[in-house]
């Protein structure tokens, strides 16, 4: 006889008899899978469409050669040319334009323009050339004349023959679409012109991006990119395409495994959930396994049942989730773009591939996260002794298996020193591991916890003046403190990871409000409407602008990208007025600054965020060069500051510093100050009159605050979505458990009908044992949710985006969460009251079953 | 009737937190035997029930069911217990997911055997017709006689039965103890249960009274 057919009428009799928690049990590890899975499927859609779209742009080339600054003289071109191991060298000129058509329906419409020197493009990246009109093909070296990619023709809705308008700081270009691109990446939106019209036409004469370089046949890659790399000193820069593959992948690294974290602890709290489920079953199934172990059934096979009970709901939510994981991902892209709001990879229209190597992995995830969960309450069934087993009354024997006050105690430990220790290739690991420690050790020390204070609750009672029911209440939680903990261990989850956000976003929220005051001291704010703008305001410009009535002060400010690093993303070099003697009525620094006097006279100062340090090792009072002054200069960190808005990495200078060593005297910002009893609706109105006025962005202290502001809380959206869906996860266990704790004591509630007690008492006596729990639930959620968010705050942060901040108690929000928790407990519990109170409990007195 | 001993005991002891609760206990029970074993509370009935179907392990002496030693190990205890022997308890214990047909099928399935036999045993226990009901649709004295269907479908040698009747009105008691003896002569089985009921022992060939001197027999009281 086949044992298959035990196997599963024990499954099916199993689930079908508590259907809805087997349904709670898949829905809760559907969700864990999908989020995670979504969140991969859309990275990796943005991550590799990134890439293609940069590798295209490269073309068939060997090396490609860049400057620290994002450009350089274009005298290195021919020196490379004539190079002894170059074959061919293409120089290139990437402009980042910006439509003022497009400016008042979305923000920063930029594309960018690619000035290639057609002759050697031919031969490097032949599929960016243009193609011009039958009759009209010396276009491709007109000085008007621009090619556009099938993406940016229908973005910008134009075709061969019109003529487009695009800016450059203040100044606009007027160009003339002369055809397409022989190949572009699809979705891609780029130009391509001369590169001598592009130099002219955007203020950038004898100036390059890159070049890119094909070597000769038989040169080893490797060693001449060594050798010219030393020749060409530290000022430049050699890259391969696997150097923007990983910068591609860098970019969004610390967001995406941020995102994945919270996706996996909503998988963590489906596990959880698994436990405290598979707990109350077995505990619920006691004398039945018992039995089957008495009619002859091994204790493999017993756990061999037990694990496929859990493990076919593991794999059937595994499967759901990688479903609605995927049609999750495809929604998301369509309506939040690659990035989640986050803003890495703006312009890029990624699509979903399937992963199948990936999809296996979330499966495996789900369905391993699912049995380790069932793994102890089922080792712990199929090993119980089926004699005593067999007897009523030897159920709660089992929590004895889950009392490990020092597994507790080596979580929480582990978790404290995991918290010190140093990030792992810039990712916070043991921060993550320390956080899992914490609930895990958390939960484990629940049981001792509980009996603790129960108990002397239970000793503090005086059965002769409380209630009847307030004394079983607390009698029972006191005396069956285990199976109280399976439910605790909901609420504490749930609870823990609401205090822990609550306080995170709200430190976080503070600190950048705080930020924003000391950063915008001026009264307005103005740059060109297109952001990434190289040309910004020139001197002229600046002129006019400082010129204009009622301006007590103008500050301009210099901001320019520097590669330091060509796997990493730039990093910012800002220059503007900084006082040397008080750099902090400027900067926000940190207490780690030098005192000026400290300040060597031969030194420049610099001050640096606090990504520096942690990315590129800068210190206080270290000197470093700068690659970006010709010749090298040597700086000293004067002091560190927090940075808010760049994560990769920010250096503030002196203006007058940056403008004697490079010679570049534009601006991309100025700080206004209006002058005492002059209104800034009348200067803002002079600004717009300007000649150049309609490319300006003008805006108020306040409405910087308010956008920054906004933008804060869009990045957290998806932040919020996910700990939305775990803490739903963990209120599902605390409602799991609670309805599963009830079918256990269907004998007790029996045996209190029988004494006397109404089916009402009942009720209230469980909702009392409910708020009870969920009241002690709150008290230890809030310490582990505390001690979470401090290592958010202090540890997380930190080493994954390199900002630091303090510590807020958002004291109304917690008490309204608490509150919230509290209310939902005992909602549950007194439902799962009814309806555990609602059937033949008198009958569940005479008979075992 | 054979009277090759089916089940030997040979000075076994058991003692729990230092009390000792069997001390070199020593008897045969002959093959096809249906023999009652009374005694006080406390005394060990229990005990040596779990001993004999290896779900505990005496602390000396030695056990031989058809001669051969009851293995220490769980899974030679197990495998001995799914092949040889079948139960009967006062809680019934009736998986409740399971049609009653699939309840007395456990025990064919378990040893891989035809499942012919358990609609048979069914009908034998007067439960012809309600294969597919659920255990919540039957009454206490129906239950066991699920369980003892369950308990001899496999035909096993020896049925352990503890109090079978305990939870059982008097009438429907006496019911299903006519039952148990009919069918464990049907089928050639020994049978060992343990009771406080006279009544209950009546029904059997022997009676034995465990105190802490051993093992003693009891004159039936139709015999004396």
């Amino acid at each position: 006889m086949n044992p298959v057919s035990l196997t599963r009428w024990l499954l099916l009799g199993e689930w079908c008899s508590h259907r809805l928690q087997s349904v709670v049990a898949v829905l809760a590890i559907m969700l864990g899978v999908a989020l995670g899975f979504t969140i991969h499927l859309i990275n990796t859609a943005a991550v590799s469409e990134f890439s293609a779209a940069t590798r295209s742009l490269s073309g068939t080339s060997d090396l490609t050669v860049r400057a620290v600054q994002s450009t350089f003289d274009e005298s290195l071109y021919p020196t490379l040319m004539q190079h002894e191991g170059v074959a061919q060298a293409s120089p290139v000129l990437e402009i980042t334009a910006g439509v003022p058509a497009k400016a008042k329906s979305m923000h920063n419409p930029v594309f960018k323009i690619l000035g290639l020197d057609v002759f050697r493009a031919t031969a490097v990246t032949p599929d960016l050339l243009g193609v011009p009109a039958e009759d009209r093909q010396m276009d491709i070296l007109a000085s008007d004349a621009v090619f556009l990619s099938p993406a940016a023709m229908e973005w910008l809705s134009v075709k061969q023959g019109d003529s487009i308008e695009v800016s450059a700081g203040a100044k606009r270009i007027t160009l003339r679409v002369a055809g397409g691109l022989t190949r572009a990446h699809a979705g891609q939106r780029i130009a391509v012109m001369d590169i001598g019209a592009a130099q002219w036409h955007f203020d950038q004469l004898g100036q390059l991006s890159r070049i890119e370089l094909k070597l000769r046949q038989g040169v080893d890659r490797d060693t001449f990119r060594a050798t010219l790399s030393k020749e060409l000193g530290a000022s430049y820069l050699l890259t391969e395409s696997e150097d923007d593959d990983e910068r591609a992948h860098n970019m969004s690294r610390a967001y995406r495994v941020n995102l994945n974290i919270l996706a996996l602890v909503a998988l963590f709290t489906g596990a959880f959930l698994i436990f405290s489920s598979q707990v109350l079953s077995t505990i619920r199934r006691r004398s039945q396994l018992a039995l089957l172990r008495v009619l002859g059934m091994t204790r493999r096979q017993i756990l061999r049942q037990l694990l496929l009970e859990s493990g076919m709901l593991g794999v059937l939510g595994s499967l759901l989730g990688l479903a609605l994981g995927y049609l999750l991902a495809a929604t998301a892209l369509y309506f939040f773009g690659a990035d989640l709001g986050a803003g890495f990879f703006p312009g890029l229209e990624p699509r979903l591939h399937p992963d199948p190597l990936a999809a296996l992995f979330y499966f495996l995830l789900g369905t391993g996260v699912t049995l380790s969960g069932s793994l102890l309450p089922a080792w712990e069934a199929a090993h119980a002794h089926p004699a005593p087993a067999l007897k009523s009354g030897s159920e709660y024997t089992v929590l004895a298996a889950l009392r490990a006050p020092r597994l507790a105690a080596a979580c929480l430990l582990t978790g404290v020193i995991f918290a010190g220790l140093p990030p792992v290739d810039d990712l916070p690991v043991f921060g993550y591991l320390a956080i899992v420690l914490l609930l895990i050790g958390s939960m484990a020390a629940l049981p001792y916890l509980c009996e603790l204070f129960f108990s002397t609750l239970s000793r503090a009672l005086n059965p002769n003046r409380s209630s009847v029911l307030y004394t079983l209440a607390i009698t029972r939680l006191s005396n069956a403190s285990g199976l109280a903990a399976i439910a605790l261990g909901g609420v504490l989850v749930s609870f823990s990871l609401m205090v822990a956000m609550a306080i995170m976003v709200a430190s976080f929220r503070i600190s950048v409000d705080d930020w924003l005051a000391r950063v915008l001291p001026a009264d307005l704010y103005l740059h060109p409407t297109i952001h990434q703008d190289m040309r910004g305001f020139i001197p002229d410009e600046q002129q006019i602008i400082a010129s204009q009535p009622g301006i007590e002060r103008i500050d301009f400010i210099r901001s320019i990208p520097l590669t330091f690093d060509p796997a990493r993303s730039n990093i910012t070099l800002l220059a503007r007025p900084i006082d040397r003697n008080d750099p902090g009525l400027t900067l926000p620094l940190t207490e780690d600054r030098l005192p000026p006097g400290d300040i060597p006279p031969d030194a420049i100062p610099i001050w640096v965020s606090e990504a520096m340090v942690d990315l590129y090792g800068f210190k206080t009072g270290k000197r470093v060069t700068l690659p970006f002054a010709d010749p090298e200069q040597t700086f000293i960190v004067a002091g560190i500051w927090r940075d808010y808005g760049r994560i990769f990495g920010a250096i503030q200078m002196q203006l007058s510093d940056y403008r004697r060593l490079t010679g570049d005297d534009h601006a991309s910002d100025a700080a206004l100050w209006v002058k005492e009893g002059a209104a800034i609706d009348t200067v803002i109105s002079a600004l717009q009159a300007l000649p150049f006025g309609d490319t300006l962005e003008i805006m108020e202290t306040g409405r910087v605050r308010a956008v920054a502001l906004k933008q804060f809380d869009r990045s957290f959206v998806i932040t919020y979505l996910l700990e939305l869906v775990a803490i739903g996860v963990g209120l599902m266990g605390v409602a799991a458990s609670f309805s599963a704790q009830t079918l256990t004591r269907i004998r007790e509630f029996g045996m209190l009908r029988h004494i006397g007690l109404s089916r009402r008492q009942i009720h209230r006596m469980l909702t009392l044992e409910g708020g009870l729990l969920a009241g002690f639930g709150i008290i230890t959620g809030f310490l582990a949710g505390t001690a979470i968010s401090l290592i958010l705050i202090f540890v997380v942060n930190p080493q994954s985006f390199h900002w630091t901040m303090q510590l807020h108690m958002p004291w109304t929000w917690l008490l309204l969460m608490a509150l919230a928790v509290l209310g939902a407990a005992a909602l549950t519990a007194f439902a799962a009251s009814r309806h555990a109170a609602s059937g033949n409990v008198i009958r569940a007195v005479r008979e075992d079953w | 009737m054979s009277l090759t001993p089916v089940l030997e005991l040979s000075n076994v002891s058991k003692t729990y937190s230092s009390r000792q609760v069997l001390s070199g206990l020593s008897y045969s029970f002959a093959a096809g035997e249906y023999v009652a074993i009374m005694g006080d509370s406390g005394v060990g009935k229990s005990t040596l029930l779990n001993l004999i179907a290896g779900l505990d392990s005496p602390d000396s002496g030695e056990i031989r069911i058809d001669g051969k030693i009851l293995p220490v190990e769980d899974e030679a205890a197990t495998n001995l217990r799914r092949r040889h022997l079948g139960f009967i308890f006062q809680a019934f214990h009736i998986l409740p997911h399971l049609t009653l047909l699939q309840n007395v099928s456990l025990p064919l399935l378990l040893n891989r055997l035809p499942l012919d036999r358990a609609p048979v045993m069914l009908t034998a226990v007067g439960l012809q017709g309600r294969e597919q009901d659920f255990p919540h649709q039957l009454s206490g004295g129906e239950l066991q006689r699920v369980a003892i269907a369950r308990a001899l479908v496999h035909r096993p040698r020896l049925i352990l039965a503890d109090e079978p009747t305990g939870n059982l009105d008097q009438d429907t008691a006496h019911e299903v103890l006519q039952l148990i003896r009919t069918e464990i002569k049907a089928n050639q089985a020994s049978a060992i249960i343990v009771t406080h009921s006279r009544l209950a022992a009546e029904t059997a060939d022997k009676i034995l009274m465990l105190s802490k001197h051993g093992l003693t027999p009891v004159p039936l009281e139709n015999q004396t």
